[in-house]
C-alpha cells in the first residue's frame, strides 16, 4: 500500500470532502471528525513520503500506469515532499482548531458544508504539490481557489462577500494566465509534463512564444501569491474571512503559490533561462523589496489585528520571492525555510486572533488592552509567533532571515541586508504596539474583575502546537535546513 | 401565478412531461457514450439536471421539491464522486495504479478498462446532475423566501 501513498495522500481528502456533508447529516461532531481523519491521514502519508524521498530519492507515481510524458505523473522530490508535509500539517492543526472556531463564527447550517469545501482546498493545494504535471498543476490551482472564494464569501460579515469577489476577479485573472502559459508551451512543446519540458525547452529559450509563456506564468503566478503591486486582494480577503479561512490561506495557499513559482522557474525553466535570456531576476528582486517594506509598513498603520498581519504576510511574501530571485544555493534554502516558518508562525498568529474574537468578539488593537491577564496562555503564543516574525534567535523567523542575509552578501547585493533589517526593525514596530496593549496597558475604566477567560482546549492545542514549532524549528534547525538544501541543490544545480 | 391563466399553465405542464423522458434518455446515452466518443459524464450529467429543473420550472418549485427532495440531490451529490474515488481505488486493491482501469478484471482488460471508464461517468453525471438541481433549488429558495 506504500506504493500508492503518493496518489492517496491527495484522494484520502477528496473522499473525506465527500463523506463529509452525507456524515453532517448525522451531526456536526460527525463532519468535523472526518474532517479530522482526513487532514491526519494524509499528513501521515505526506510523512511517509518525505522519508521515502530522504532514504531513496525521487518517487514517480503513474496514474492509471499510464506512462510520462503521456500520463499524468506524480512525482516527489526533497523540495515538494517537504511542502507537503507542511501544508498537511497545518491542516490537520487548523481542522482540529475549526470545531470551536466555526460555531462561534458561521451560521449552523453552514458548518458542514464549509468542512466539505475545507477539505476540497486542502486537496486542491495538496495536488498543485505533488503533480509533476502542468496542465494537473491548474486544475488544483482552480479547485483551491474556487475552494478559497467559498471559504472567504461564507463569513457573516458583509464585507466578506465583496472581498471574496475581489479575490474571484483577481484568482480568475491569474488562473486564466497561467492557463495560457501552459497553453504556449503545449503549442511550441506538444508536452505537459514538468520534466518532458525542461528537456524540450532549451532549444526553444528564444522563441518568442516561450517568452511569453513565462511572462503569462510569473504575473499569474505573482498574482497568486500576491506580491507587492499584485496584492490588493489579499488584506480583505484575509480580514473579512472566518478565521479558521485566514489562517488556512495566510499558512498554506501562498506558500503553495510560491512552490509553484518555484518549480515554474527551476523546474520546467532552468536558472539560466532566467539569468541569461530573460533578466526576469533583477525585476522580482526590485518587487520583493518593495514588497518586503511597503508591507511591513502597511501593516503598521492598520488597527484591525487581521489587516495588520495580511499586510505583514505581504511583506513576508516579499522574503520567500527574494530569496529565490537572488538565484543562489543560500537564498534558496532561505526561501524554503521561509516558506517553513512563515507558515508555522503566520497560521499560530492567526489562531491566536481567531482565539481572541472566540471569548471577546473584536479584532481591534485598541480593544487589546488586558488581554494579557485574561487570556495569559493564549497570549504567550502570541509573543512566540511575534518574536519569530520580528527574527529574534532561537526562534525560526531569525533562521531564514539569516539565510537571506548571508544569500544577499554572497551575491555581492549587500544592500539587501539593510532591507532585511529596517523591515525587522517595523515588524518589530508593530507587533510591539499590540504587546503593549496586551501586556501593558492599563484599562482606563474600571472593569469587573473577569478572570482568566482562556481559550476552549480545542483552540489551545493547535495555536500552541504551531507556535511551539516556531521555537523548537529555531533550535533544532538541522532537519529542516538539511532537507532545503537537498532541495536547493536539486533546483539549483544541474 | 395568479397572472397566468389556466391554459398556459396546462401547456407548460403537458410539454415539460411530454419532453423530460426524452432529455433524461439522451442525457443517459450521452453519458454512456462518452467511454467510445464525444460526450460524457460533464456534458450527460448536465442535460440529466435540466430535465429536473426544467419540471421544477414547469410545476413549481414545491410540486418540485416532492418530486425530488434537497437532501436526494445533497447526498447525490456526494455518492457520484464517492462513485468515482470508490472505482479508482478498487484498482489499487485489484493491483493496479490509481484509475488503472484495465486492472479491474483480472484476465480481461479490455473488458475491465469499459466497465471503468463507464462507472466513472456516471459517477460524474451523478454529482454533476445532482450539483446543478442543488443550485438551481438554492437560488431559487433564495427568491421564494
Amino acid at each position: 500500500m506504500i506504493a500508492h501513498f503518493p496518489i492517496l495522500v491527495i484522494v484520502v481528502l477528496l473522499v473525506a470532502a465527500a463523506i463529509v456533508p452525507l456524515v453532517g447529516r448525522i451531526n456536526r461532531t460527525a463532519s468535523w471528525l472526518t474532517a479530522c481523519a482526513g487532514c491526519l491521514a494524509s499528513f501521515l502519508m505526506a510523512v511517509s513520503i518525505l522519508s521515502t524521498v530522504l532514504d531513496s530519492g525521487r518517487i514517480s507515481y503513474w496514474l492509471g500506469n499510464w506512462a510520462p510524458p503521456f500520463g499524468i505523473e506524480y512525482a516527489y522530490d526533497p523540495l515538494n515532499a517537504f511542502v507537503l508535509v507542511l501544508v498537511s500539517f497545518v491542516a490537520f492543526m487548523v481542522a482540529v482548531y475549526a470545531r470551536d472556531s466555526l460555531e462561534k463564527e458561521l451560521d449552523p447550517h453552514r458548518i458542514t458544508p464549509f468542512y466539505a469545501v475545507y477539505m476540497l482546498f486542502v486537496a486542491g493545494l495538496m495536488g498543485m504539490v505533488a503533480t509533476a504535471d502542468l496542465f494537473n498543476l491548474y486544475v488544483f490551482l482552480e479547485i483551491t481557489s474556487i475552494a478559497g472564494y467559498v471559504l472567504i464569501a461564507v463569513g457573516r460579515k458583509r464585507e466578506s462577500l465583496m472581498a471574496s469577489f475581489t479575490y474571484l476577479v483577481m484568482g480568475t485573472i491569474a488562473a486564466t494566465f497561467v492557463l495560457l502559459g501552459i497553453g504556449y508551451l503545449y503549442m511550441v512543446t506538444g508536452t505537459l509534463n514538468m520534466a518532458d519540458l525542461a528537456r524540450l525547452l532549451p532549444d526553444l529559450y528564444h522563441s518568442k512564444v516561450v517568452l511569453t509563456a513565462f511572462a503569462f506564468f510569473t504575473v499569474g503566478l505573482t498574482i497568486k501569491i500576491a506580491l507587492f503591486p499584485l496584492h490588493n486582494w489579499l488584506p480583505n480577503a484575509y480580514a473579512f474571512a472566518p478565521s479558521v479561512t485566514s489562517t488556512i490561506m495566510a499558512a498554506t495557499a501562498t506558500k503553495v503559490g510560491a512552490y509553484a513559482l518555484i518549480r515554474v522557474m527551476f523546474t520546467v525553466f532552468q536558472p539560466e533561462f532566467e539569468i541569461t535570456v530573460v533578466h526576469v531576476t533583477q525585476v522580482l528582486l526590485f518587487l520583493a523589496t518593495i514588497a518586503i517594506l511597503a508591507g511591513s509598513i502597511l501593516a503598521v498603520a492598520q488597527t484591525d489585528i487581521k489587516k495588520m498581519l495580511a499586510y505583514s504576510s505581504i511583506g513576508q511574501i516579499g522574503y520567500i520571492v527574494l530569496g529565490v530571485a537572488l538565484m543562489n544555493h543560500l537564498g534558496m534554502i532561505g526561501s524554503i525555510m521561509h516558506i517553513l516558518n512563515h507558515a508555522l508562525m503566520k497560521g499560530g498568529l492567526f489562531l491566536v486572533v481567531g482565539a481572541i474574537v472566540y471569548r471577546h468578539g473584536f479584532t481591534h488593537i485598541q480593544d487589546f488592552v488586558g488581554l494579557g491577564r485574561k487570556m495569559p496562555f493564549t497570549m504567550a503564543a502570541f509573543t512566540i509567533g511575534a518574536l519569530s516574525m520580528i527574527g529574534v534567535p532561537l526562534t525560526v523567523g531569525f533562521v531564514s532571515k539569516w539565510y537571506l542575509a548571508l544569500a544577499s552578501l554572497d551575491a555581492g547585493m549587500w544592500y539587501f541586508v539593510p532591507v532585511l533589517l529596517i523591515s525587522s526593525l517595523i515588524t518589530a514596530v508593530y507587533f510591539w504596539r499590540v504587546i503593549d496593549n496586551i501586556y501593558f496597558k492599563k484599562t482606563e475604566k474600571e472593569e469587573p474583575a473577569t478572570g482568566i477567560q482562556e481559550a476552549p482546549i480545542g483552540m489551545l492545542v493547535p495555536t500552541f502546537v504551531l507556535a511551539l514549532l516556531c521555537i523548537v524549528f529555531g533550535i533544532f534547525a538541522s532537519f529542516p535546513i538539511s532537507v532545503a538544501e537537498q532541495a536547493a541543490t536539486l533546483l539549483l544545480m544541474r | 401565478m395568479s397572472t397566468v391563466d389556466d391554459s398556459q399553465h396546462i401547456m407548460r405542464q403537458i410539454a415539460a412531461r411530454v419532453s423530460i423522458p426524452f432529455i433524461q434518455l439522451f442525457g443517459l446515452y450521452v453519458i454512456a457514450h462518452g467511454e467510445a466518443g464525444p460526450g460524457g459524464g460533464f456534458q450527460g450529467g448536465v442535460i440529466l439536471g435540466a430535465s429536473v429543473i426544467l419540471y421544477i420550472l414547469a410545476f413549481g418549485i414545491d410540486d418540485g421539491a416532492k418530486r425530488i427532495h434537497q437532501w436526494k440531490s445533497d447526498v447525490l451529490n456526494s455518492v457520484g464522486l464517492l462513485v468515482f474515488a470508490g472505482i479508482g481505488l478498487l484498482c489499487l486493491i485489484q493491483g493496479g495504479n490509481y484509475l488503472q482501469y484495465n486492472a479491474l478484471i483480472a484476465g480481461n482488460p479490455k473488458l475491465a478498462s469499459h466497465l471503468g471508464i463507464i462507472g466513472i461517468e456516471f459517477g460524474i453525471g451523478v454529482t454533476v446532475a445532482a450539483i446543478m438541481i442543488t443550485l438551481f433549488f438554492e437560488t431559487a429558495r433564495r427568491d421564494v423566501k
